[in-house]
């Protein structure tokens, strides 16, 4: 098996559904002759042509509202949002359209589409170019958020969400593009369904949920504390809507502590579901508060290095944090 | 195409018919049968006029909420819209899901739109993406009212349409009116249709009072879109003979003397003096139609009194296209 980036497992997911389905088609800035900014798509435009990979004008409304009309025709269309802090002018179409399409049409007309958007911080890219998005799209019914943390994951969900009936919000860590690197099988089809939770790490102490980059930077985590006796479970959410409930309360019931990570800011953010989720159905297997690790609730990563990396949740502070709960 | 007799006068009627069952959905607010209305009165020679320039059953129609001749031209029936008034469950733009006319109609190739102002526009250009990338001849219609053609959204949309030739209609119905807001307080501009020259498309002004004035304009814009000719920008001026809704009260911002004005040039009247000047209509062919619109409207509104409301447990479907996805 070939290790590759998540980036690389992002292109030849795009790759392959392109091949397979000649109703996709992939539109957004900059992913024709550039092959992305990112380079996600890159090769494509040479491959599948100008019709399959275009380069929309600079606005990211058309970019998804002209999606889902083409998705109301019968496309399959995958949307690029440059960076997730640019997905905002485009809102409004996800959320009043995309998301309750399905539902305002008594099921008549669905909008099959894919918007996927890097997001998070950690980049030196201030405060748009930084941001985590999860929290506004998970509050929505009818929307799809999917947040992959590792190539092969990527590449088996991007596949899962270019085939699914429905709008499917897919964040990828921009910072782990390059960073994470895994071994995904050159010469087998990979389709993770999208709703199932993974335990990417077995252990009996302390449970920790955590997505994309976080989740990353939780494994890290986890191997720094078992050198010190503490032996925790990881749970890589990996669809944040709808939430695999069972696979969290089972963890719970096991380790009987639960950490929640996520670099966006506390407040309102997506570990609230979870800490609510816990309380609700899992509050006698509990053994210690349900703690959040999050980042501060400050409007953006700020750009200068001191004060991203105050921002920025590390492998470093969720250790501390696994400390601290497996102490209580 | 030049109209035989027999079309001009199927317009009439159906001008007359969305004339008679708007007026009734009036009345049944006012006897407090029904809790909302939005009128599309004043306005039906536009939207005849243009819907007859469609092939019925391979175009595409991308309405909005005052389109009621145009739906009814399209097929749906004067009992399913008195359906959707009374939020009955067979009403088949969205089992009773959205409010009264926020139409739609799979069978008919209408797409669902919903309340927030030209969020339907880049659909329509969506789905001529669609139909160029599959190299159809077929067209899309999509109206709007002037006020709403100050949103980003319609812009985003003509230009995109303009960038990629896609054979789209972007009709303007401006009845001079948004809500209280009139013309000049949206644009700088005389017409809407003028705004189409920064976008690189033709705009093309029609009086929207003249329903064959209007099938003329359409057609010609319905034919170069077919022809591979691209998008065009029609405006047609008519005037809101009613409140903006049946929550509204147009006393406050607009002189009785006014309105009276405008009912001198209301489209009804204007096409039945024609018809009888041209000698395609007796005033007794004319009495004629009267009594069996309040016919049709009376058996209408009979039927939907009759029909059973949703059970309320409906509403937790369809969330998603496939079944229900489950939390957990």
């Amino acid at each position: 098996m070939a290790e590759i980036t998540l980036v690389e497992a992002i292109r030849q997911a795009m790759d392959e559904e392109l091949a397979r389905d000649p109703n996709t088609f992939i539109i957004g800035e900059d992913v024709g002759v550039r092959g992305g900014v990112f380079r996600a798509t890159v090769g494509l435009f040479d491959k599948f042509g100008e019709d399959r990979v275009i380069d929309s004008p600079l606005a990211e409304l058309t970019i998804v509202g002209v999606g889902i009309g083409a998705a109301l025709y019968g496309k399959r269309p995958i949307c690029e949002i440059q960076f997730a802090d640019f997905i905002f002018p485009a809102f409004n179409q996800i959320v009043s359209e995309a998301a309750k399409m399905n539902y305002r049409s008594n099921g008549d007309w669905t909008v099959p589409m894919v918007i996927r958007a890097p997001y998070g911080g950690g980049i030196g890219g201030g405060l748009y170019h930084s941001q985590s998005v999860e929290a506004f799209f998970a509050h929505v019914p009818g929307l799809k958020v999917v947040i992959p943390s590792n190539p092969f994951d990527a590449k088996g969900l991007l596949k899962a969400a270019v085939r699914d009936p429905d709008p499917v919000v897919f964040l990828e860590p921009k910072k782990g593009y390059r960073l994470i690197k895994g071994e995904v099988p050159e010469d087998e089809e990979i389709i993770i369904p999208i709703g199932p939770a993974k335990v990417s790490r077995e252990g009996t102490d302390l449970s920790v949920f955590a997505y994309g980059m976080m989740h990353h930077y939780a494994l890290q985590a986890a191997e720094m504390v078992a050198r010190e006796g503490i032996d925790v479970e990881v749970v890589d959410l990996r669809t944040l809507y709808p939430v695999d409930r069972e696979t969290i309360l089972q963890s719970v019931r096991k380790t009987s502590k639960a950490l929640i990570v996520h670099e966006d800011n506390l407040t309102g953010g997506y570990g609230a579901e979870i800490a609510a989720t816990i309380a609700d159905w899992g509050f006698m297997d509990l053994d210690a508060p349900v703690k959040r690790l999050a980042g501060p609730d400050v409007p953006g990563v700020p750009f200068s290095h001191p004060m991203q990396d105050w921002f920025m949740v590390n492998p470093d502070k969720i250790a501390d944090a696994i400390r601290e709960l497996a102490a209580f | 195409m030049t109209l035989s007799k027999e079309q001009k006068k199927e317009m009439f009627w159906m001008m007359l018919l969305s004339r008679r069952l708007d007026e009734r959905a009036w009345v049944l607010h006012r006897q407090g049968k029904i809790a909302f209305h939005i009128s599309g009165i004043g306005q039906e020679a536009a939207q005849v006029g243009a819907v007859y320039a469609l092939e019925k059953g391979k175009d595409w129609l991308v309405p909005y909420y005052r389109d009621l001749a145009m739906m009814l031209v399209m097929g749906m029936t004067p009992a399913e819209f008195a359906m959707s008034l009374m939020g009955k469950a067979a009403e088949p733009t969205s089992g009773a899901r959205q409010m009264p006319s926020h139409f739609g109609l799979k069978r008919a190739r209408v797409v669902s739109h919903s309340a927030p102002v030209a969020t339907q526009s880049p659909h329509a250009s969506g789905i001529g993406l669609g139909i160029k990338l599959d190299g159809k001849d077929e067209v899309v219609l999509t109206s709007i009212g002037e006020g709403s053609t100050s949103q980003g959204e319609w812009y985003e949309a003509v230009n995109f349409a303009a960038v990629h030739t896609l054979p789209v209609v972007f009709l303007v119905e401006n009845n001079e009116y948004a809500i209280s807001v009139p013309q000049d307080k949206q644009m700088a501009v005389s017409s809407a249709a003028d705004k189409a020259c920064g976008l690189g498309l033709p705009g093309i002004q029609v009086d929207g009072t003249k329903v064959f004035e209007v099938y003329d304009a359409v057609l010609e814009a319905v034919e170069n879109a077919r022809k591979g000719e691209g998008a065009t920008v029609i405006e047609a001026k008519m005037y809101r003979l009613t409140p903006h809704s049946s929550d509204d009260d147009d006393r406050s911002y607009r002189s009785r003397e006014e309105v009276e004005a405008h009912k001198k040039q209301d489209p009804i009247l204007l096409a039945k003096e024609q018809l009888i000047a041209e000698g395609l209509m007796t005033e007794a062919e004319y009495a004629q139609l009267e009594e069996k619109a309040k016919a049709e409207v009376d058996e209408a509104v009979r039927i939907a009194t009759e029909a059973p409301y949703p059970k309320g447990e409906e509403a937790a479907f369809p969330v998603y296209a496939e079944q229900e996805v489950q939390h957990g």
